[in-house]
Order: C-alpha cells, then structure tokens, then sequence
C-alpha cells in the first residue's frame, strides 16, 4: 500500500497526478488540513479505523497545528511545535496521504474528482469540503498595502513577528476576540499598539457594557492606546503602511495594521461546483450537503440557518458527520458557544443570554479591589447567560448549568458566589451563613473590620446602615459588603432595624452625596467606572441614575468628561421639548427677553417653512414653536443659527431664562439697568448644565416686575445697588427667595451669581432644585460660603467661569454640523407597495 | 427564504443603548432597539400609555423608559413592567452576518387595512 506525506514545504508541481493504488477501499478526500478537517478524520478513525483511504489536501505548507494557539505564538509563550495537534507520524501511522501548500482548485461532481493548484487530480467516493473562514478585509483605500495582514494562519503570525522585530507602531482594526488577542501579542514583542473599534465597546458581542469597560481599562494599563468608536477612512503609506486615518481625521502612524474585523465562511469552491449555499455551505444534521457523496464541516458551513466561529462546535460537528459515515445516525442539533478571552492575566468569560429584558433576573457582584465582575442572568429559575470579568473560576460551571437548563432556585442566593458556595456546606440560607460566620470573620475588606466589631457597633446603638457605617467604618468605603452588613443588623436586631437615608435608586446602596464624594475622592471618569468602584446591583444601571451619574461626572470633569448622550432624557439628547404627539417644540435663545427683527423674522419663516402648527409667547419671555418632527430639527436649527440664535435650552436640566423688566432705561422707576445685567447675567451662565432647570430674574426696582423673588437666582435693584436672592421656586410649592445679601456694583451681582451657581452644582443632588436644596442646608450655610467667605466665593466664580469654557457651544450648532445625525435620521424606510 | 424577512441595514447603524426608527408607509413606525449588551429588539414605537414615541427613551437592561410619563416597557415581551399594565407588539427580529432582518409579514401587518 502507498501513501504519500507532504513535505514542508512542498513543491507543489513536484508531484505527478496522484494515482490511487491497489487499495478497494472507499476513498475519502478531505479539503482542508485545518482544524476541523482532521479532527473529523481523528473521529473517524476513532469508530472504524479500516473503513475508509483517506486524502488531504492541505493550502497551508503544514501539518495539522492548533489555531486557537496562534494567539500564544505570537505572544511568545508557546513555539509552533507545541501547538502541532497531529505531526507527519500521525498521518504516515493512518496511512493518510497528506499533500500540502497545494489547494484544491476545483471539484467536479460528476467525475467525481478534485483537482488541485499543482495539476493533480484525485477521484474520490466521499469528499469532505472543511475549508475554514477567510478573514474579512474592510474594503478602504490602502488595503492592499504591504504591511496590512490579517489574523488567521502561521504566515500571518510570521509576518506580524517579522514586522514587531523592526519594532515601532502597530495599529489593530478590530477589539474583538482576535484583535485583542493580536494586540496583545504585539505588545508583549515591544511595539507600540493602538487598538480601533469602531463601536463603543470593546468584545461588544460577547461583553456587556460593564465588562467592556473593565476590559478597556486593563488593556489601556498595559500601554494600549484603545479607541471606540472608532471608523477607519484609510490605511494610508506610499508602497508601504504608514499609518491609518479615521472618518474623523485623525492619523495614526503604524508600519504595521492588523485588520481583525471579522471572517467570513469560505466557500468559492463549493458555489463554485454548485453545491447549495447560504451565508455558509449548508448541511443537514450529519453534515451532508446538497449533493449525498459531499459533506462539509467546520467554519465553511451553515447548519440551521447557523454559522460558528469557535471550535467547540466544530467538535460537536465532527462527532455527528463521523457517526454519520459510519452508519451510526445521531445528528448534530446545534451548539450553545461561550467565549474566554486568551490574553494572559485578563480573565473575561461570557456565555448565552445576557440581554435581560422580561422575566429576567440579573444578579450582579461587583468587587472593585479585586477587579471583578461578575454577572448571570437567570430566567424561570434557569441560568440563561453570564459574563465573568476578572475571576472566570465558574465559568465552565455556570455555562455547564446554562446547557443542562438546570434549576437553581435552591441556590439562587449564593449563585453568583460560585460553585464552591453555592454547592457546598449545606448552609443554603445566606442568614444562616452569616450567622454561623465566627466573631473574627472579616466583613469589611477596605476598612479590616470584624464581624464582632459590626455586633458591637450596633450594641452600642447603631440601628442603621448609616449608622453602622458611621460607627465602625463597616461598608462605608466600596460597599461591596452592604448585603453582609445588613443581614448582620436583621440577625441582631431583628425587627427593629432602620432604614438609612434614600439611595439614589434601587442599583445602588449609596445616597446622593456618597456617590458625589466618591466619584471626586477616586478620581472616577466614566460610568461604567463609577457603576464598578461601587458596586451597582444593576449591569447598566437605571433611567433614574444614568442621567444622574452623567452629570455629577460632566460636573466634576469640566472639559474632560465624555458626556454619555444614552443617560441624556431624550429632550436633553434631541436639544428641544417632546410634546405629547411625539414632536418637538423649539425654543431659541432671547437674550434677556431682548429680540430685534432678525430674529422675528427668522422665527417667522421658520413657522411658516416648516408648517408649524403653533408659535407661542412663553412664561420665560422668549417665542417658542411647536409641532416639529425629529427629521426637521436640524434644518430648523440651521435656519435659526443663520438668524444668530442659539439654544435656549428650554428642556434642560440647566440654565433657562433671564427674565429681566425695561429698568432705568426706560421705566421712570427704574434705578439700575436691570435689562442690561439680565443680558451680561445670560451670556455668562448660558450653556451650563445643573441638577435641575435654574432660572434668574433680574427686576429694576422693587415693584419686582420680572418677578426675581420666585427664581432661583434673583436681582431685585435698588438704589444703592443690588439685593441678591436665592432659592425660589413658582410651581406647585411656590417658594419666595431668600435674601443672601447686598452688593453695590453690577460685577459684584454678576460674580455672586457664578458662585452661588457653581455651589449649587457642586452640592446639590440631582433633580433637587435651589428652593429644596437651600431647605435642607439651610440659607446660612449657603450665606457662609458665599458671603462670609471671600476667598471661597472667589474660588467658586473661578471654576464656575473654568467650566463655562466648555459649556457655551451651542449644541444646535453641533448637530447642524452633523454630529449624532443619527439621532435625527430614520434608519430605513417602509412601503409595503410591492407585495402581500 | 430571504423573503420572509426585511433587511433594514447593518449592526453599525444602531450604537448600543440606542434605538432608531422605521417609518412604515401606511402602517405603525417601527422602533429598533440595541441594548448595552449589544441585543437588538423591535417594537412599535407607540408607548401603550399614552402613544409616546419609545424609540426617543432611556434603554437600560432589557427596558426602554418611555420619555413621556416614564413608563418601563420590556423590549423583549412589550410589556409594561411595575405597576402600569399595557402592552405594544413586539416585531420578530434577527440579526444575520452583520445585518438587521425583521419578519416581514410583521412589519406588513402593521399596515392599516
Ligand atoms: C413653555 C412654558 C409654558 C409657556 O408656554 O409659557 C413651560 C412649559 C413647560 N414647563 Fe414650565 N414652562 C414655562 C415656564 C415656566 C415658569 C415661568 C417662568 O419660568 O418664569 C414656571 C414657574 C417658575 C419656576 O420654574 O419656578 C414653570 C414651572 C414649571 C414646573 C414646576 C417647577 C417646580 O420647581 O415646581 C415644571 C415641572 C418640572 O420642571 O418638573 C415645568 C415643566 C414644564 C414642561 C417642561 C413640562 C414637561 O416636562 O414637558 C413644559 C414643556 C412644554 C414644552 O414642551 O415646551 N414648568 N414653567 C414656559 C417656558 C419658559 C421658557 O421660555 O423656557
Ligand atoms: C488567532 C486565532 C485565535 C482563535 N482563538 C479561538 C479560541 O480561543 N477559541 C475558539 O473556540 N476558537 C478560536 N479561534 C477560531 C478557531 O481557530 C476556528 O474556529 C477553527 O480553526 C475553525 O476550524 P476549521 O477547520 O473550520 O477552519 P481552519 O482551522 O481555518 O481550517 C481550514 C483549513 O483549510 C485550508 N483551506 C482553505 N481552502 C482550501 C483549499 N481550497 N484547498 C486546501 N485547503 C484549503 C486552510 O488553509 C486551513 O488550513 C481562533 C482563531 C484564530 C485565527
Ligand atoms: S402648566 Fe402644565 S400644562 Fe402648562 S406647560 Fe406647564 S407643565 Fe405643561
Ligand atoms: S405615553 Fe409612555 S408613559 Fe405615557
């Protein structure tokens, strides 16, 4: 009997046509040396070793390797002869004629025969197409560049270490699976590597957004730059790469681009022999395709309107299309995939279902000083999904759950503790595992405190978790042990516990403030962070605390702050006013109640332009116009803009109006230019964002016209200068202003008012506006801040003025200009004309 | 086959969190939902309170909180979670190499007599 082994590499024009000897066996010919090819041969010979004289072809001038390891090749932690699955004595020991670096170029069905590259033509019995994925190649100008490879075989891996050992930047289009793992690899061999996205979260199939950002922060520590939401325009170089330029105009300098967008099933050769094809070559459950002597598997196929990109699946395929060519039928039913991220020392895990949505139960452990994140969802007492982030241990436990459809109700408390609690001890009640717990147990990691130090502390009389957190520092820092604290207080003081203060909603154990001081204590730069360092219950929080959070961070990171428009309520996020019919009022900006006939006249064709059904005078003195659909904003504001207009801002949490009255220009009581200090007032506090709506009013005189006395900043002239007011409301609680003091000069009015402003933002909770906040704090707190202490009130003004730099674009403008056009565009259209 | 399903564009054109919307000429606008966990849901963009447009509210898990009077609606079932009681049709949807496809007979129906 003959055989015949590839050599590496071959020439492939070295072979004559290969001619079958004297064997009577069924000939196999497999297409394809790659991972599923041979595994499907393995499988095979495993169940009926004689049957079958088995043939591959292989494009690749090696034996059968490992592809998944490519990643640790490249990284340097594994050579390529550790990842060889099957070496030539495997293929020589099974009389598998092998023959390499030589693809099969065409099939013919009917002669039954294949022939490759080289001029070989081989006839087969069955033929087994197992040709893999061909890496998917974004189609920009300079893709073809030398220097820009993908991420699929070993000569890509040479190529990458070939260039890494010249050193200097790589950029890696792609933050999935394998790009990371690219990026990675490159970092390790010394080059300097940027990482595009272009959505904004890194692994966005298989991580939440929480994970996401952890996955980012850790690779951006190890010296990747990552940019999300980032679109490549062109790979840029002359004869060779020279960097990449963005949509955005960035440019990124690389002599290397690795492009990891994704794969496609390759099947030229099947559509090309006119087998029946999807998006993958389709199969029935044991692997056969449309024609009975032809089977596929792997990466190339389609089985029930699905394709795979893992191997676990692969395996599961390779089982049923041997048990299939040994006449044993049990047929493949699909697979359920999870992901783990091969990147040493970052654990990510994800599995199934984690979408949420109803019926659904997220069950969330957060513990920032472990860097962990942890997160099943359970439906119907099953485990549907998870996503794991810095310890995977359970992974393979939750997913071997979420397969077996297994119900966990009996541990659903200590569930997302991991297998080693959840199964073990026989204590089930967490109550009871509290209690059993010893004096000395560690409750409190960040702060070392005892469970006998808790018991104490609430024995001396802390009967709340505020208290509890007062007395002995217990859950008071990253309050990852809130739960255990407070199951402490109910076993030991059963009914008589007290409830704290308000958390800011049903995500978080802190209030308010505690949130506001942690997120300026630790420096913290986004949400996802602030959700992480402390411990959100939620994986992506709430409609409450989303805008609440997006403004204490724009707050406390003036300038810096990527402002989340998807924790903007949406007449923030559309910059005008939805009306109850679905469209949208607009007002635009009247400085101080002041207009001219420019502006009349650009409102007025604006009305008729756009058939506005109504234009009203509002209560804050300015014109507002109604009835106008989300496609037409921007046109609306362009035309506006033209006019000089901006924004007015009438749906934000933010300034509103200067409500001012005619004043000693004009009004024969008038004793200050109250008209002109409501401008200067507007021009300077315009644009900024606040816990709640803010409104001044400046009045000439004390007949109080414009009605200072019920805004939260009013100016009431006098004689002798100016009385300042604060802290009113009109609404359904009118609240008349408190008298903060009196100042002589106009710029004293005005730099009073930034620090009044600015302490507000700063100290307020979100939607509480001045009226109730003064209430809480009370006006002489406010008075010794402001008044009493001059240094303090300058330093307001300061950061009040600081941050306005960053505030007074007009957002109208932005989106004329195109940003979030999306926002504004329908993302296709409908007209059933054509069918039904 | 394809037939049965409506291709209405690719992944990219929705960031997660967000919604889009589809007019249907003659029937119900249609809302297209992704989710910070990257699932993609449609629903008709009608808040079963008081009609508002869901496609413009807050999406957070696998809700969407009507921008009106802040009513929650489950993107998956259409339902109103909580206390409030009402529910919007959800439209089947599914998401293929890349591409966003909903059930044809679906969007279609939702065409007035
Ligand atoms: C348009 C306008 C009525 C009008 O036609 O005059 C108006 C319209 C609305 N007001 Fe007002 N308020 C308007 C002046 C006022 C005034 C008068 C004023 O500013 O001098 C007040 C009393 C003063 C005050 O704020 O203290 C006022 C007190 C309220 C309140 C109660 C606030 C409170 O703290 O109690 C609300 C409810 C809220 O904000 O939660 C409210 C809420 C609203 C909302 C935003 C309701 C909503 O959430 O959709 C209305 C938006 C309609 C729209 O789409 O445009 N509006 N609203 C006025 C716009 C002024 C502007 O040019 O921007
Ligand atoms: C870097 C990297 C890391 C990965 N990490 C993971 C992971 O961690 N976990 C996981 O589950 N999966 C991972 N994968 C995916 C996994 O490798 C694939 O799912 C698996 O290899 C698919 O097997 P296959 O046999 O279908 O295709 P392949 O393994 O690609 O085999 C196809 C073979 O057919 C050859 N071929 C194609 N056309 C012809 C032709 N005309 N004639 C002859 N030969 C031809 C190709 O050259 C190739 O050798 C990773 C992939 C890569 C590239
Ligand atoms: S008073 Fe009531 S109805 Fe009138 S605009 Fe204000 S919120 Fe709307
Ligand atoms: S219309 Fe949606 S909550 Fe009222």
């Amino acid at each position: 009997m003959e055989f015949q082994i590839g050599t590496e590499p071959m020439a492939g024009s070295e072979a004559a046509i290969f001619v079958p000897s004297n064997d009577a066996r069924e000939h196999l010919v497999v297409i394809g040396n790659g991972m599923a090819g041979c595994r499907a041969v393995e499988e095979l010979l495993a169940r009926d070793a004689g049957r079958y004289r088995v043939t591959i072809f292989g494009a690749e001038p090696h034996v059968n390797y490992n592809r998944i390891m490519l990643s640790p090749v490249l990284a340097g932690e594994k050579t390529f002869d550790e990842i060889i699955i099957n070496d030539r004595t495997w293929y020589a020991d099974n009389r598998i004629d092998l023959i390499v670096a030589d693809p099969v170029i065409a099939i013919d069905r009917t002669a039954k025969t294949v022939t490759s590259q080289s001029g070989r033509t081989v006839a087969y019995d069955k033929l087994l197409i197992a040709t893999g994925s061909d890496p998917f190649i974004i189609p920009v100008p300079g893709k073809d560049l030398p220097g820009v490879i993908s991420f699929r075989d070993m000569k890509d891996v040479d190529a990458m270490l070939d260039a890494a050992n010249r050193g200097g930047d790589a950029v890696v289009i792609g933050g999935g699976l394998l790009g990371l793992e690219a990026a990675q690899g490159l970092t390790l061999r010394g080059m300097k590597v940027t990482v595009l996205h272009i959505m904004p979260t890194l692994m966005e199939r298989q991580l939440d957004e929480a994970a996401g950002w952890l996955l980012k922060s850790a690779l951006e520590a190890r010296g990747q730059t990552i940019l999300t939401g980032a679109d490549t325009a062109e790979i840029c170089g002359d004869g060779k790469v020279e960097g990449v330029r963005l949509k955005d105009g960035t440019l990124i300098p690389a002599s290397l681009v690795v492009m990891a967008v994704g794969i496609r099933p390759c099947v030229v050769l099947a559509r090309a022999a006119g087998l029946d094809i999807g998006r993958g070559i389709k199969v029935d459950d044991h692997m056969v395709t449309s024609d009975p002597d032809v089977l596929a598997v792997g990466e190339c196929v389609e089985h029930d309107g699905n394709v795979y990109g893992l191997v676990a699946p692969l395996w599961d395929m390779c089982r049923s299309l041997a048990d299939g060519l040994t006449d044993r039928h049990t047929g493949y039913k699909g697979s359920v995939t999870s992901t783990k991220l091969k990147v040493a020392g970052l654990d990510v895990f994800s599995a199934g279902d984690f979408s949420g949505g109803e019926g659904c139960e997220d069950i969330v452990l957060r513990d920032a000083s472990r860097g962990v994140y942890k997160r099943v969802v359970v439906k119907e007492d099953r485990v549907i999904g998870a996503v794991l982030y810095g310890d995977t241990a359970d992974g393979g436990w939750y997913f071997d759950l979420l397969k077996r459809g297994e119900n966990v109700a009996d541990i659903r408390d200590l569930l997302i503790f991991g297998q080693a609690f959840a199964s073990g001890g026989g204590a089930l009640d967490p109550k009871a595992a509290v209690a059993a717990l010893s004096d000395d147990a560690e409750i409190c990691g960040c702060n070392g405190v005892s469970k006998g130090q808790v018991v104490a502390c609430i024995n001396a009389g802390a009967c709340s978790l505020d208290a509890v957190r007062a007395g002995c520092k217990a859950s008071a820092s990253c309050g990852s042990c809130t739960g255990l604290v407070e199951t402490i207080l109910a076993l030991t003081l059963g009914e008589d516990v007290q409830s704290g203060p308000k958390t800011m909603c049903k995500c978080t154990s802190f209030g308010h403030d505690d949130v506001r001081r942690e997120i300026v204590a630790q420096g913290m730069t986004s949400i996802p962070e602030v959700m992480q360092k402390l411990h959100w219950s939620t994986p992506d929080g709430c409609s409450s605390c989303r805008p609440a959070l997006n403004y204490y961070l724009l707050c406390a990171l003036p300038g810096a702050y990527v402002d989340d428009q998807q924790s903007r309520f949406v007449n923030e996020r559309m910059h005008a006013n939805i009306q109850k019919d679905g469209t949208y009022s607009v007002v635009p900006r009247m400085w101080g109640g002041l207009t001219n006939p420019r502006e009349l006249r650009a409102i007025a064709d604006v009305v008729e332009k756009f058939n506005a059904p109504m234009v009203k005078v509002t209560g804050g003195q300015r014109l507002d116009i109604f009835g106008i659909k989300k496609e037409d904003l921007p046109a609306v504001w362009a035309d506006l803009n033209a006019a000089g207009m901006v924004s007015g801002h009438a749906y934000g949490k933010s300034l509103r109006t200067v409500k001012t009255c005619v004043g000693s220009e004009w009004c024969r009581f008038g004793t200050q230019d109250s008209t002109g200090l409501g401008v200067k007032a507007e021009r300077m506090t315009w644009g900024s964002w606040m816990p709640h709506k803010f409104k001044i009013a400046v009045s000439g005189c004390p007949r109080n016209c414009a009605e200072a006395t019920i805004k939260d900043f009013g100016i009431v002239c006098v004689d002798s200068g100016y009385e300042l007011h604060v802290g009113g409301n009109g609404g359904i609680h009118v609240r008349v202003t408190d008298l903060l003091c009196k100042v002589s000069t106009e710029q004293e009015a005005l730099d009073y008012c930034a620090a009044f402003t600015q302490l507000y933002r700063e100290e307020a909770r979100y939607l509480e506006r001045t009226a109730p906040w003064i209430e809480r704090v009370g006006v002489d707190y406010v008075k010794a801040r402001i008044v009493e202490d001059d240094a303090g009130r300058e330093a307001l003004r300061a950061r009040f003025l600081f941050s306005q730099q960053f505030m007074q674009d007009d957002p109208w403008a932005e989106r004329v200009a195109g940003e979030h056009a999306e926002l504004h565009q329908h993302i296709a259209q409908v007209r059933p004309l054509e069918t039904v | 086959m394809t037939g049965d399903w409506l291709d209405i564009g690719s992944v990219d054109q929705i960031t997660p969190g967000n919604a889009r919307t589809l007019p249907v000429l003659g029937g119900e606008e249609i809302a297209i939902f992704r989710t910070t966990s990257g699932d993609f849901h449609a629903l008709v963009n009608r808040c079963p309170h008081k009609q508002g447009p869901l496609s413009q509210g807050i999406v957070h898990g696998g809700v969407v909180t009507c921008p009106l009077h802040n009513w929650n609606i489950s993107l998956k079932t259409g339902e109103a979670l909580g206390e409030d009681k009402g529910c919007v049709p959800v439209i089947p949807l599914k998401v293929d190499a890349g591409r966003i496809f909903l059930l044809r007979d679906a969007v279609i129906g939702k065409r007035a007599a």
